[in-house]
């Protein structure tokens, strides 16, 4: 009790350092609709989340994080530019038996700022200041110049959409970047697909297959064969280019090293150039509020593997002992707030510190 | 008393009793026909505790039974981190059955993971939602596509005749244990190629969380040593 009532303390301190940098406090449901989060996250989040039933509304989720309801409230009305803070539980379902907590608190700040790489500064610096006593190893990176690089890349649009599907997994993308780039040979089982596919039209093949049952229809199979053809004769990304994107994914160095590293690729694949120089105005942003980005690290795949919606700048602070989850974290999320927006979207950065391992590492609890 | 769990009726029960029995350890209903109580021979500080196949794994991951005979696949998907809490003892070679992604087989163009994701994907721009996988095994089910990176499909909950939800359109795609695939191809479905979630069979487990003083440590090591089994580390 004592420990929680410690814990609290330390949150609200947290939320009044928010409030007094210009945010306005909101609250946010407990209890979720269960279908928007899924269509956001898809079935994974169920293995991170408390699912349960209400008689009249269906399956609701216990809030796992704040942004979803704090979007939805901003889309439905919000100014323009703004800027929240929040504080509450959330809760995360645990599938190991020494879990993390299953809920804790988080104190958060978001901003909804069409100037990008000041507000992406402004949260950064904001947060870096609040935890600077702590020792903690930042970590940032920005998934905007990898989905800049993927759309650039010379191949089909199939190709292009695939990649970027799979951004926030890197393993399913890796073996996609792989086979388009000719690096991993064609699986056996899809080589034999191809034949059978060659063999008759796709209409005779599905009718050979017996009766055709359930909502995908014969069309949808059609369109699909025809597409694997397609892709089959596509030539393979080019060597260099690919070269290239496999550098990118690997890029680590302090920010101002990485940046001098990604303006001499930009030349070679010229659809980062935009999303690099926000890049650096970011940088200059920060710097000016007094972040060493000299120093700073900077990893182009920091933050995929996240559920997060996260399209562009993402950050961490961690604590030195490996097993803690991050003290802070955050990004931002514009393509998250176009899904939820009905037609409408705005830029938007923030992110959360746990108050519970600020209080642990102050010695508080 | 050491307490070992038994599916209570069928096939399994039988297996089961003949199992222990080809080894010298006879068990037995005892009472009427429909009472739930039975009886160990052969080994002493064993009792047998009958119950529904699908409620083992709960218990032996409470502690209530201390060995529990039950499917590999309902371990693994009602227990979570299933080897931190039963240790596998004894795989006894029945009861087999495969836990299987299966599809239309009119899907010509859909023969592994990969292929299901790209039509998941494809299915999910088309019809406006994700594509519906029928199941009852949940866990088993969504970690498996989370480690082969499917995405864009949902898991509907199916208990009974889910090879029929594809046809009756309440689901595009199934997850369901066969044996001879003899029911997936009445229903027109087909088996992915990489789609084999769990090869399971009838096992015998033993609990880490149940009690375990000395006298029923030399109960087991006597059943053990009956069964020509190694003794489970249940402690430690």
């Amino acid at each position: 009790m004592i420990a929680k009532a410690a814990i609290r303390a330390e949150a609200e301190r947290l939320h009044a350092a928010f409030v007094a940098a210009g945010a306005v406090p909101v609250e946010a449901d407990i209890l979720l609709p269960a279908e928007t989060l899924l269509d956001l996250y898809g079935e994974d989040i169920r293995a991170r989340a408390y699912v349960t039933a209400d008689p009249m509304a269906g399956e609701m989720m216990l809030r796992p994080d704040f942004t979803v309801p704090v979007v939805q409230a901003h889309m439905a009305g919000g100014a323009d530019p703004a800027r929240y803070a929040y504080l509450g539980e959330v809760f995360r379902r645990q599938e190991h038996l020494d879990g993390r907590a299953r809920e804790y608190l988080q104190v958060g700040y978001e901003v909804f700022d069409r100037a990008a790489p000041q507000a992406d500064a402004e949260v950064f610096a904001l947060f870096a200041g609040l935890l600077a006593d702590l020792d903690l190893r930042p970590a940032t990176g920005d998934i905007g110049i990898l989905m800049a690089a993927v759309k650039g890349l010379s191949t089909t649009d199939r190709r292009r959409q695939a990649l970027l599907r799979h951004i926030w997994r890197p393993r399913r993308f890796r073996a996609l970047l792989d086979r388009f780039a000719g690096r991993a040979p064609m699986p056996p089982a899809r080589a034999q697909l191809l034949d059978r596919l060659a063999a008759d039209a796709p209409a005779a093949l599905i009718a050979a297959a017996g009766p055709l049952v359930g909502l995908r229809s014969a069309e949808d199979i059609a369109a699909r064969a025809e597409a694997l053809i397609e892709d089959a004769r596509a030539p393979a990304i080019a060597a260099p280019e690919a070269a290239l994107l496999y550098d990118l994914l690997s890029l680590e160095a302090p920010s101002r090293a990485a940046l001098a590293h990604l303006r001499g690729i930009a030349p070679l694949l010229p659809a980062i150039g935009p999303a690099v120089e926000t890049f650096a105005a970011r940088l200059d942003a920060l710097a000016a509020r007094g972040v060493d980005v000299d120093r700073l690290p900077f990893e182009a795949s920091h933050g995929r593997t996240t559920l997060e919606y996260y399209d562009g700048f993402v950050f961490t602070f961690a604590a030195a002992d490996p097993a803690l989850p991050p003290v802070a974290s955050g990004g931002r999320y514009d393509a998250l707030t176009a899904v939820l927006g009905q037609g409408r979207s705005i830029p938007a950065v923030g992110g959360i510190i746990r108050p519970s391992l600020v209080a642990r590492l102050r010695g508080a609890v | 008393m050491l307490k070992i769990g038994v599916p209570s009726k069928g096939r399994l029960m039988e297996k089961t009793f003949d199992w222990f029995g080809a080894r010298g350890v006879t068990m037995a209903r005892t009472g009427n026909e429909r009472e739930y109580s039975g009886a160990v021979d052969g080994v002493d500080g064993v009792e047998l505790v009958l119950l529904s196949a699908g409620e083992i794994p709960r218990e032996l991951a409470a502690g209530r039974i201390h060995l529990g005979v039950t499917g590999s696949d309902l371990i693994r998907d009602k227990l979570a981190d299933w080897d931190r809490q039963v240790v596998d003892w004894a795989a006894m070679g029945f009861g087999h059955a495969d836990l299987v992604i299966a599809v239309p087989a009119g899907w010509i163009d859909v023969d592994t993971l990969d292929d299901l994701d790209a039509a998941a994907a494809a299915f999910r721009a088309a019809h406006g939602h994700r594509l519906r996988i029928a199941t009852k095994y949940h866990r088993l089910v969504r970690d498996f596509l989370t480690a082969n990176g499917v995405a864009d499909y949902q898991l509907v909950d199916s208990q009974g005749a889910t090879e029929g939800t594809v046809k009756n359109l309440t689901a595009e795609a199934i997850a369901d244990i066969t044996s001879t695939g003899e029911t997936l191809r009445a229903n027109h479905l087909k088996i992915l190629s990489d789609g084999l979630i769990h090869a399971s069979q009838a096992t015998l487990f033993a609990a880490r969380a149940a009690d375990w003083p000395a006298a029923n440590l030399s109960a087991l090591a006597a059943l053990a040593a009956r069964l020509g089994l190694p003794v489970p580390q249940v402690s430690g």
